[in-house]
C-alpha cells in the first residue's frame, strides 16, 4: 500500500514528523476560534453592557480566587427551566469585558448570571457568614472571613490599565479616579455620583453592614448585585437577538 | 550478585537517612560521553547547580520584599524556602553515593541509560498520586458534609483545583515524565539527551506543582479549568516544557535505530501540543511583575472556546495520546507480543490527533458560541469514536494469543481493565457531546463521573501498570515484592470506579431530570435547594468509592516501597494456584 509505505518517510524523520503533528493539531483550533474575534454575532455591542467598576472589578476577583466558578455557573441557555428559573439566557455581550470569562461548567449551586438584585444585601451577608442559615439544604462554605478582610485597592489602577491593554474601554479619567471610586461605591456618606455617572447602574452603598472600612465582603455583594442587571430587558423584542 | 551490592545503600540506617540516602544517591549527573550540554566535569556542574538555584533564592527574597500584594508576597516566600532546602540538599549530596549507581545498558558499545529521573518520577507519580486521591477524598466528603469546609484556606473552592491539578498534572504528569524518558531511552537505544537536562525537567516540574498547589490554597488562581496558575508559574511551566521537549526531541534525532517507535509518536504530539495549549490558553496581563493578578488576553466567548480548546485537548493529549504512548511501549512489553496492527496505529494516530482538537465546544453546548461551532464540536466529538476505540481494539488485540495472562499476571489484567475504561469513557463522551442529551447532562454530577472514569480507569490503571513493570527493573529487582497485592489493587481500584461512576450517573441524571421537571399546571416542581438535598445520598456514597480507590493506591505504595527494598513477600504464587485446578 504505498500511502503506508510513504508514512515511512514520516517514520523515520523526526522533524517531519514534528511539523507534521503540529500541522494537524492545529487546524481545528484555528477553524473553530479565530472567526470568533470577527463575526458579528459574537462582537456586536448590546445597549447597558459596560465596564466593571472598580469595586466591583475587585468583588470579580475575589469570587475567582475562592473558586466560586467550581460550583456557580454564570451562563444561562435557552431552555423554558433555565429562563424560568434564573430569567432571560445569556448573551454573547453580556460577557464581553470578562477576562477571563466566568460561564462555569458545573451547578453544583444554582446559576448566578443574573444573581443582581435578587436577594438583600444584608441576606448575602448573612448566607456567606452561615449559607445554611438562610437556606438549610445548601452545601456551600461559609465566607464569614471576608468581613474583616479589607479590599487591597493598592493596585487598582494598574489593575484597570491591565484591562484596556487587552480591549476593556477604561477612560483615562476611569483610571484616574479608580482609588477614589473604590472607596466610593461603598460609603454611603461619600459623592457617589461620579460612580454613577462613569459606571450606569452601578449599587452604592454600604453593602456589609459596617460602613467604617471596605471590605471584600462589600467587593464581592457589589459584584453579585450587578451580575445580569445591565441589559435592559423590557427594551428589546427576542428578534432583536436572532440573526 | 555484586549489582546488589553496589548499587543499594545499606538498608540497616534509620529510615530518614534511607530515604534521604535513596535521593541523594539518585542524583546522579553522570557525564554521558558527548551529550553533556553543560561544560567542564561533574563537580564544575555541582557548583554550577548550586549557585543557580541560590541565586533563585535570593531572588524570590527579593519577590517577598518588593511583592505588590500579600499573595505575591506569600508565594515569593515559599519559592523562597523551597529553593533554600534545594540548595542544602544540594550541597550536602554525596559523590560517592553518586557513583553507587547502577546504570544500565545492554553491551560494551550501548549507550548508557539516564534512569535516575526515572526513579524519581516513580515515586513521585505514587506521591503525587496519593495526594491528589486524598485530596479528592477531602472534597467529595466537603460535598456531602459542607461542615469539613475550613475558611478560608481548606474551602471547596480552592481545594477542588487542587485535587484536579494533583491527579492530571502531578500525578499524570509525572507517570509521562518518567515512561517517555524510559520508552525513548529503549526504544531509540539512546541515552537521554541533554546531559543533566532532564534533571532540570523532573525538578522543575516539581517546582511548578508546588507552586500551583500553594498557590490554590492561598488563593492565586486566574480560574481557568485545568489552567488555574498565574501568569508567573505558566512562564516557569513553559521553560520546563520547552526543556522537556528539547530532551525528548533531541533524544529521537540522536537516536541509533532507524525507525522512530509508535509509543513516541504519541507522546512527542503530546508535548508538542500541550506545549501550543498551555501558551495560547494563559496568553495574558499581568496587573504588575511583582503582583499575582492578570487578566487574560482574551474576553467573553472567545475566551471561553478558548479555554475549552485548551480544557478538553488536556484531556485529549495530557490523559490521552500521551497515556496511548505509555499503551503502545508497556503492554506489547508485558505481554511480550508484538502490537497488533501497524497499519491501525498509524491510522489511530493520525485520526486520532486530527480530530481531538476540534472537540472543544461540546463543553458550551447551548451557551453564547455561536450554532455552528457547538454543532462542529459534537460532530468531531462523535467521530472521535472510531479512533478511540481503534485505539483500544489495537491494544486488545495485541493480546490475541495471550489472553490467558489476564487470568495469570496482573499487570496484564490491569492494562486490560484500563483499555476496557478507556473504551468505555470514549463512548459515553461522545454520547454525551450530541447537543440534546448535553442538555440534561451539562452543569451535572455525570460529567464529573465521565471524567472519573477516564481518569481514575484508563489514565489511573495504565500508569499502575507501567509502575509496577518499571519498578523491578529501575531498581535491578528480580520481581515484585507481591504480585497479590497488585491484584488487591485491581480489585479496590476497579471497584472504587465503579462505585464512583455509577453514583455519578444516578445523581447527575437525577439532577437534571429534577431541574427540568414540569408539573401538571405548568410550574417547575423543585427548587433548586431541593435538588441539592437530592444529591445528599449519591455524595456519600462516592467517598466510599473515591476511599476505595485510595486504599488501592496505598497498597501499590506499600508494595512498590518493599520492592525498591529488595523484599519479596512469602506468598503463594497466583499461576499455580489457578492453574492446579482441573478442568473437567
Amino acid at each position: 500500500m504505498s500511502l503506508m509505505d510513504k508514512h515511512k518517510i514520516l517514520e523515520k524523520n523526526a522533524t517531519l514528523l514534528l511539523v507534521c503533528s503540529f500541522l494537524a493539531v492545529s487546524v481545528g483550533g484555528l477553524v473553530e476560534i479565530a472567526p470568533l474575534f470577527y463575526l458579528d454575532n459574537t462582537i456586536e455591542k448590546v445597549k447597558g453592557v459596560r465596564p466593571y467598576s472598580p469595586l466591583e472589578l475587585k468583588g470579580r476577583e475575589i469570587y475567582i480566587r475562592e473558586g466560586c466558578y467550581n460550583c456557580h455557573s454564570q451562563m444561562i441557555r435557552p431552555f423554558r427551566d433555565e429562563t424560568e428559573r434564573y430569567g432571560h439566557y445569556s448573551l454573547a455581550a453580556e460577557s464581553m469585558y470578562d477576562h477571563p470569562f466566568q460561564w462555569g461548567s458545573k451547578r453544583t449551586g444554582p446559576d448566578l448570571a443574573r444573581v443582581g438584585d435578587r436577594y438583600s444585601n444584608a441576606w448575602h451577608v448573612q448566607h456567606f457568614i452561615d449559607p445554611q442559615s438562610v437556606v438549610p439544604e445548601s452545601i456551600m462554605p461559609s465566607y464569614g472571613f471576608l468581613l474583616d478582610e479589607e479590599v487591597d485597592g493598592r493596585l487598582i489602577e494598574d489593575a484597570l490599565k491591565a484591562n484596556r491593554m487587552v480591549g476593556v474601554p477604561y477612560s483615562d479619567e476611569m483610571i484616574e479616579l479608580a482609588a477614589a471610586d473604590l472607596q466610593a461605591q461603598a460609603d454611603p456618606d461619600a459623592d457617589a455620583s461620579g460612580v454613577e455617572a462613569r459606571y450606569p447602574k452601578a449599587k452604592i452603598g454600604d453593602f456589609d453592614g459596617d460602613p467604617s472600612k471596605v471590605t471584600e465582603m462589600d467587593a464581592l455583594i457589589a459584584y453579585l448585585q450587578m451580575l445580569g442587571t445591565l441589559v435592559d430587558f423590557s427594551a428589546y423584542k427576542a428578534e432583536d437577538f436572532v440573526r | 550478585m555484586t549489582e546488589k551490592k553496589q548499587c543499594f545503600v545499606d538498608l540497616d540506617q534509620g529510615p530518614v537517612m534511607r530515604i534521604l540516602a535513596l535521593f541523594a544517591r539518585q542524583w546522579v549527573p553522570v557525564t554521558g560521553p558527548h551529550f553533556s550540554l553543560l561544560l567542564g566535569n561533574y563537580k564544575m556542574n555541582h557548583a554550577a547547580q548550586v549557585i543557580a538555584v541560590a541565586a533563585a533564592a535570593i531572588l524570590a527574597l527579593f519577590g517577598a520584599a518588593l511583592g505588590q500584594d500579600d499573595l505575591f508576597q506569600a508565594h515569593a516566600w515559599i519559592l523562597f524556602f523551597v529553593l533554600v532546602g534545594a540548595a542544602f540538599l544540594l550541597l550536602n549530596r554525596k559523590p560517592a553515593e553518586a557513583a553507587a549507581i547502577p546504570l544500565r545498558g545492554d553491551g560494551d558499545d550501548a549507550p548508557v541509560y539516564l534512569d535516575g529521573p526515572i526513579r524519581f518520577g516513580a515515586v513521585a507519580t505514587l506521591f503525587w498520586g496519593i495526594v491528589g486521591f486524598l485530596v479528592g477524598v477531602v472534597i467529595a466528603i466537603q460535598l456531602a458534609w459542607p461542615a469539613f469546609n475550613i475558611e478560608p484556606y481548606l474551602n471547596f473552592g480552592r481545594l477542588r483545583p487542587l485535587h484536579t491539578s494533583a491527579v492530571i498534572f502531578a500525578f499524570g504528569g509525572n507517570a509521562l515524565l518518567c515512561t517517555s524518558f524510559w520508552v525513548v531511552q529503549r526504544t531509540c537505544r539512546q541515552r537521554l539527551f541533554g546531559g543533566d537536562l532532564a534533571w532540570f525537567v523532573f525538578w522543575g516540574y516539581q517546582l511548578f506543582i508546588i507552586l500551583a498547589a500553594t498557590g490554590y490554597v492561598l488563593g492565586v488562581t486566574q480560574s481557568k479549568e485545568y489552567a488555574e496558575p498565574e501568569w508567573y508559574v505558566d512562564i516557569w511551566l513553559t521553560i520546563v516544557w520547552v526543556s522537556y521537549l528539547v530532551v525528548f526531541m533531541g533524544t529521537i534525532l540522536t537516536r541509533r535505530e532507524p525507525h522512530i517507535y509508535v509509543a513516541n509518536w504519541f507522546y512527542l504530539s503530546f508535548i508538542v501540543t500541550v506545549a501550543l495549549l498551555h501558551v495560547i490558553n494563559n496568553l495574558a496581563i499581568p496587573v504588575s511583575f511583582l503582583g499575582v493578578k492578570s487578566y487574560s488576553a482574551f474576553a467573553g466567548v472567545q475566551d471561553a472556546l478558548t479555554q475549552w480548546w485548551y480544557g478538553h485537548n488536556a484531556v485529549g493529549f495530557f490523559l490521552t495520546a500521551g497515556f496511548l504512548g505509555m499503551m503502545y511501549y508497556f503492554l506489547p512489553k508485558q505481554a511480550e507480543r508484538p502490537v497488533f496492527s501497524y497499519r491501525l496505529s498509524i491510522v489511530h494516530f493520525w485520526s486520532l490527533i486530527f480530530l481531538y482538537i476540534w472537540a472543544g465546544p461540546h463543553h458550551l453546548h447551548y451557551t453564547a458560541l455561536p450554532d455552528w461551532a457547538q454543532t462542529l464540536g459534537m460532530v468531531f466529538s462523535i467521530m472521535l469514536w472510531m479512533p478511540s476505540w481503534g485505539g483500544m481494539i489495537n491494544g486488545l488485540m495485541t493480546l490475541s494469543g495471550a489472553w490467558d495472562k489476564v487470568r495469570t499476571d496482573p499487570i496484564i489484567r490491569m492494562m486490560v481493565i484500563a483499555l476496557a475504561f478507556y473504551g468505555m469513557s470514549t463512548f459515553e463522551g461522545p454520547v454525551m457531546s450530541i447537543k440534546s442529551i448535553n442538555s440534561l447532562s451539562h452543569y451535572t454530577d455525570w460529567t464529573i463521573g465521565h471524567v472519573h472514569s477516564g481518569a481514575l480507569g484508563w489514565v489511573g490503571m495504565i500508569s499502575f501498570a507501567a509502575i509496577y513493570f518499571l519498578v523491578p527493573r529501575l531498581w535491578g529487582r528480580k520481581q515484585l515484592y507481591s504480585l497479590r497485592m497488585i491484584n488487591w489493587h485491581f480489585w479496590m481500584a476497579t471497584l472504587g470506579i465503579v462505585v464512583y461512576a455509577a453514583v455519578m450517573w444516578v445523581s447527575g441524571i437525577t439532577q437534571g431530570l429534577m431541574w427540568r421537571e414540569y408539573d401538571a399546571e405548568g410550574f417547575l416542581v423543585y427548587s433548586f435547594a431541593e435538588t441539592v438535598a437530592a444529591m445528599h445520598p449519591y455524595y456519600a456514597l462516592r467517598v466510599f468509592g473515591g476511599l476505595l480507590y485510595l486504599g488501592g493506591a496505598l497498597v501499590m505504595a506499600f508494595n512498590v516501597y518493599q520492592t525498591i527494598r529488595g523484599r519479596v513477600r512469602d506468598e503463594k504464587p497466583i499461576v499455580s494456584a489457578v492453574a492446579a485446578q482441573p478442568a473437567e
